[in-house]
């Protein structure tokens, strides 16, 4: 079992916005579009620093997609920033059309997914987003797990020729993951090796995933993590190679077990090689306000739900 | 100087094409297309400062986008008697395996084509960003955009408005339908829009109208009014009074052929009163 050493939690969006400072100093073609965010999104600094590569768009979501599509045209790089629900509800027409289908080179930047959002609620906790985008064909979908590997992945995506789904959060968490490290889209990333159990994670599941490991470990059970921070295109080849050694999987994510990253993984282990998966995953279900630690557990996305969802499905094999 | 009589017999054969295209697949969108094939045909043959052959990124050239996608077919005639792609795949419109799907798409790489647009009220938004990306880059060329007046009912188009106001996008020129009619009946009928030329003021945009935008002349006028009037700290917008169906007599005034083909009678009707003046694809 590999262990890892939290460094000093941090927001997920924090990462976000010292990658996009860091891409708009050494690329000049990355733009940055907001929607009345700028400090949610962390992207003061862009500002400050690139004003004419900045575009304060106003609460106009539907707009700020079209103008993103348009700005590619001319050769630039958008990257757009509003809260996940804002990013892909609210406007998926308009990513459909303008962005998906049209296929222009748009990053959409996402922060506050999921539950632990926390205290502002139901109406702002998106846990339909993964799907929502991940169903468009030619997307690239991203949810990275603490501040340092965001900022890797940001700076990452504008390399890629392409619609990118960029999905990160609000709450301080762990940060664990090498600073300064190279992040490679759609390839998994083994955290810890074990054969009694694979724990796929996405996003703040997966330093939760490396607790329960720990956790298990001291009961006598042998998990390997791997960290999937590309949901879309899934690593197959990481997740097979290790079902075939564990013989039983875990999904762990911060979404509705309907269209997330279970769902997928599901899908490659039914046409390669069936084994018993659990899904840890908010069960078909809107959120609700409360502190994030709260929410977490309420809604069985912590550590220890893990553990029970790992011993349940090792019982199945 | 501008060959009148030229852009008049391009706009007949303009006209057969939209025809013949919608007859042969037995769908389509003729009403839209015939009211806008001359302004169309004005657009790319005397004001578009346009480069060949087409390159996405429309560097140093103007660009054109059509947010009312629906209205493909003279579009599409435009662009292939334009020289953008050849003139006989007219008659793959909306055919399996072609490039010129239902509505434009770039997603098969039909060249001319710089947005995917069909769901409605998302093209300004995308013209915007491409004005954006030209002051940028330091481009003193301008971008083009033509909607539906129907379409000003998707509330998008009203955030584009106010954005492109607000920021001063003064190298863009969105000119708007004006036909009084969509898909369930008159505008007027079916979500009345009050007084637009008074709305769009509202919003900060310098507004022209073309009162007969089916007339060539009145057209260049307009649209070279419109030019003289960019770079001005306001972006502008053209309201093109037209008729929908216009050039054949049976399809003009009424809402009915918005989205119908002809049948076999009906398109010999059609054809005889627009001459092939360039030869039928």
């Amino acid at each position: 079992m590999t262990t890892y050493i939290n460094s000093g939690s941090k927001d997920t969006r924090s990462g976000f916005g010292a990658g996009l400072e860091e891409l708009g100093n050494k690329n000049d073609k990355v733009v940055a579009l907001c929607a009345d965010l700028i400090g949610s999104l962390k992207m003061d600094e862009f500002k400050e620093q690139h004003p004419k590569r900045f575009f304060q768009v106003g609460i106009a979501e539907a707009n700020m997609i079209g103008i993103a599509a348009g700005l590619t045209v001319g050769g630039y790089v958008p990257f757009t920033g509003t809260f996940a629900n804002f990013s892909t509800g609210r406007v998926y027409d308009q990513i459909r059309q303008s962005v998906a289908y049209s296929g222009k080179n748009v990053k959409i930047c996402a922060s506050h997914a999921g539950i632990t959002l926390g205290e502002d609620g139901a109406t702002h906790q998106i846990l339909e987003d993964l799907g929502l985008m991940k169903m468009l064909p030619h997307m690239t979908v991203i949810n990275t797990c603490d501040y340092n590997q965001t900022k890797a992945a940001t700076i990452a995506i504008a390399e890629l020729d392409g619609p990118v789904y960029l999905r990160f959060g609000r709450p301080k968490v762990a940060n664990f993951t090498a600073e300064n490290q190279h992040f490679e889209i759609g390839k998994a990333v083994l955290l810890s090796e074990g054969s009694d159990v694979t724990i796929v994670a996405t996003g703040h599941l997966v330093w939760e995933a490396l607790e329960a490991c720990k956790a298990l470990n001291e009961e006598g059970i042998s998990a390997e993590v791997l960290n999937i921070h590309t949901i879309k295109p899934l690593d197959d080849e990481a997740i097979l190679k290790s079902v075939r050694k564990t013989g039983c999987l875990v999904s762990a994510e911060e979404h509705n077990y309907l269209g997330g990253l279970g769902e997928s993984v599901a899908r490659v282990l039914a046409l390669n090689h069936p084994v018993p998966q659990e899904f840890v995953a908010t069960n078909d279900t809107f959120g609700e306000s409360g502190t994030p630690d709260q929410l977490m557990e309420k809604y069985g996305l912590n550590a220890a739900s893990i553990a029970e969802k790992v011993k349940r499905v090792i019982s199945r094999k | 100087m501008t060959d009148i009589t030229a852009l008049h017999a391009f706009t007949t054969q303009v006209r057969r094409d939209i025809l013949r295209m919608v007859h042969r697949v037995n769908s389509g969108h003729p009403g839209g297309s015939l009211g806008c094939a001359e302004f169309l045909v004005v657009l790319y043959q005397a004001i578009l400062k346009q480069k060949l052959p087409f390159q996405m990124d429309g560097l140093e050239e103007d660009l054109f986008f059509l947010s009312n996608g629906h209205i493909s077919p003279v579009f599409y005639s435009v662009l292939a008697r334009s020289g953008y792609f050849p003139v006989a795949e007219l008659n793959t419109f909306r055919h399996l395996n072609s490039r010129l799907q239902g509505h434009p798409t770039t997603h098969e790489g039909l060249p001319g084509v710089r947005i995917a647009s069909g769901s409605l009220g998302q093209g300004l938004s995308v013209a915007i960003g491409a004005a954006l990306s030209k002051k940028l880059n330091g481009d003193k060329h301008l971008i083009y955009s033509l909607h539906g007046d129907g379409e000003l009912q998707e509330g998008q188009n009203w955030e584009a408005f106010m954005y492109a106001s607000g920021n001063k996008v003064d190298n863009i020129i969105a000119t708007i339908d004006y036909n009084g009619q969509q898909i369930d009946g008159a505008t007027d009928d079916v979500l009345p829009m009050g007084d637009m030329k008074a709305k769009l003021l509202a919003f900060g945009w310098d507004v022209l109208e073309i009162l007969d935008g089916n007339n060539i002349d009145a057209i260049l006028k307009g649209m070279t009014e419109a030019k003289s009037r960019t770079g001005k700290g306001q972006p502008v917008a053209v309201m093109l009074h037209t008729v929908m169906g216009h050039g054949v007599d049976f399809m003009m005034h009424t809402h009915a052929w918005h989205g119908k083909a002809p049948n076999d009678e009906q398109l010999a009707i059609g054809l005889s009163q627009n001459d092939a003046t360039l030869g039928d694809y």
